[in-house]
């Protein structure tokens, strides 16, 4: 489950700055959200992003726990990060994630069992996705709070609008609707929330399926690097 | 006195990319008119819509890729393609079906992977894999065959079937399953497999002809020297061998080595799908291990997978393995001793 880390991040390398200066935090906020993407640009935590994206819900309930424990887990270790020996510091990052983790864990379970059961394994496996883990190595433990804080939302938001947008191609396409089982989030007020496209839509099984996660997260790369170019030239 | 040199090959071949493909064409003539015969219009009605919608899309991808149109449309590549993905479908398919099929035949499989000879997997069956898997009720639909009595869609009403969005036939009265889906579903449910074999229904006879006519066509091919015998042959020895052992083992839970070998679309596989020259392995023995792997994921994955035939997910598992094959049965260079295996070389160059 554990991908490499390929750290490829030149903020990593200042290691003190100010708090966060306009320009760096626009850096930082673009870094996050397109330049540097988790899920399209370093490729990290592809098993929750392909696995869960089976509909648009289901991807921000996961996105949304990815953007708590990422900004969690970067704010404490950026203000521990002068405390904690070098040789230690992997184990400390792990326990930190996982108390994080296990917190979100409990009060989904507790305020919203239906996600929680939909989501099932995906939320503890958070601790082992390597954007959280690789954020607090690359990042956080070089910053101070703020910027680690804001870098942290950032690529917690990043991972959630590709695990949004694949969510609601998949879903799209393969069931023609858009917000189906918004109510296991939103509550009953949220059970006519669905936009059904096609009245006598059959759907097409294989985007809802595995290899339909693979194809459009190949698609979403392409067009990343499509308008990539465009702005180049 | 200046004499004429020339620098070798001295011997070449004028085959070209448009002369196999033709020859693979006319070889598959003769199983297209068998199925014709017993299915009626609509297998021409899917090869000749498949083809259209191929042509139209390669034209496209061309376009879109800035290449130019003509030369690779004469290649017949899609043609074949697109002839081979309609023959491996039921009969009467909407055309709508069709066209997603080719849609990832082509684009997908095939431009996306940068056009004819890049493609790792065979785009025909890719087409086929992917209509399997999202439609799984419309693909196991085919038609009552006129060999069983009844009457044939005329030309007309076949039309309506493919072409109608609404009007959908009432499939349970004219379709059957094919003999392979028949036995799967009948042993599921504990019907001794002879017993299976005697019902009107089953419609074995019917498929032998199909596949004793692909097979007259692959024989046109090994003649021509368009495949070799290695990837048909290991196929279908495979394939004859699991399954026979199997038949020998228990007969009433176990269908025989005939049903696997002529009831579905073992030997157009074998001589036309498996042998697509991009995908397969090219060196001699690799063609062996290829077939022969093929083989056997044909017989596990009918026996115990959910899908009605496996030709396209055993190919398609073969064609990933097809880079390793290739590397490590690589044949001795003449005037070397051993093979000379890259990795070889290279251990060579370190010490």
């Amino acid at each position: 489950m554990t991908d490499t880390i390929t750290v490829d991040d030149s903020l990593g390398e200042k290691i003190e700055g100010g708090t966060c200066a306009p320009e760096e935090c626009k850096k930082i906020v673009m870094d996050g959200l397109w330049h540097n993407n988790p899920g399209l640009v370093q490729l990290l935590g592809l098993c929750p992003l392909l696995a869960v994206t089976g509909n648009f819900i289901n991807g921000l309930g996961l996105g949304i726990a990815t953007i708590i424990t990422l900004t969690a887990s970067n704010t404490i270790i950026s203000f521990t990060r002068n405390w904690v020996r070098k040789e230690i510091r992997i184990p400390y990052y792990v326990l930190v994630i996982a108390s994080i983790v296990t917190v979100i864990d409990l009060s989904m379970n507790a305020f919203s069992p239906e996600l929680h059961s939909v989501l099932g394994i995906f939320i503890p496996l958070i601790v082992t996705n390597c954007v959280i883990i690789g954020r607090a190595e690359a990042f956080a433990s070089r910053n101070k709070i703020p910027r680690a804080a804001l870098d942290g939302f950032m690529m917690g938001l990043g991972f959630t609008l590709v695990l949004v947008a694949l969510g609601g191609m998949r879903e799209f396409i393969g069931n023609g609707t858009l917000f189906s089982d918004a109510a296991v989030m939103f509550g009953s007020q949220a059970s006519n929330w669905t936009i059904r496209f096609f009245d006598n839509y059959q759907g097409l099984l294989l985007a809802i399926l595995p290899p339909g996660a693979f194809l459009g997260m190949g698609f979403l790369i392409a067009m990343k690097n499509v308008v990539d170019k465009k702005l180049k030239k | 006195m200046k004499f004429k040199t020339d620098t070798s090959p001295f011997f070449g071949s004028n085959s070209n990319v448009s002369r196999v493909m033709l020859q693979v064409i006319l070889a598959l003539i003769p199983g297209t008119l068998m199925m014709f015969y017993i299915y009626g219009w609509g297998i021409l009605i899917n090869v000749v819509v498949a083809i259209v919608f191929a042509v139209a899309l390669e034209t496209l991808a061309l376009i879109i890729r800035k290449r130019p149109i003509l030369p690779f449309l004469y290649d017949l590549s899609a043609i074949v393609t697109a002839w081979l993905l309609a023959l491996s479908l039921p009969p009467l398919m909407p055309w709508w079906i069709l066209l997603i099929g080719i849609f990832f035949a082509i684009i997908i499989a095939k431009h996306l992977y940068g056009g004819l000879g890049y493609n790792p997997f065979n785009p025909a069956m890719i087409g086929f894999a992917v209509l399997i898997v999202s439609f799984p009720f419309e693909m196991s639909q085919w038609i009552q065959n006129g060999q069983l009595g009844s009457t044939l869609p005329s030309l007309i009403e076949s039309l309506n079937m493919v072409f109608s969005s609404v009007a959908t036939p009432d499939w349970d009265a004219i379709t059957m399953a094919t003999p392979l889906d028949e036995v799967k579903t009948g042993l599921r449910a504990g019907t001794a497999y002879a017993e299976i074999a005697q019902q009107k229904q089953f419609s074995l006879t019917s498929w032998i002809y199909i596949s004793v006519a692909f097979a007259i066509g692959g024989a046109w091919l090994l003649y021509k020297k368009i495949i070799h015998w290695q990837i048909p042959a290991s196929m279908i020895g495979t394939l004859a061998i699991f399954s026979g052992i199997m038949y020998l083992y228990s007969p009433e839970t176990f269908a025989s080595p005939l049903l696997h070998i002529f009831g579905g679309a073992t030997v157009l596989g074998a001589f036309f799908i498996a042998t697509d020259p991009v995908s397969a392995s090219t060196t001699p023995t690799g063609k062996l291990i290829y077939g022969a792997s093929i083989g056997f994921f044909i017989y596990v994955i009918r026996v115990w997978g959910n899908y009605p035939d496996a030709i396209a997910f055993a190919v398609l598992i073969m064609n990933m393995a097809v880079p390793l094959i290739d590397y490590y049965t690589q044949p001795r260079v003449y005037g070397h001793r051993s093979s000379t295996l890259p990795s070889k070389k290279i251990e060579g160059k370190k010490s």
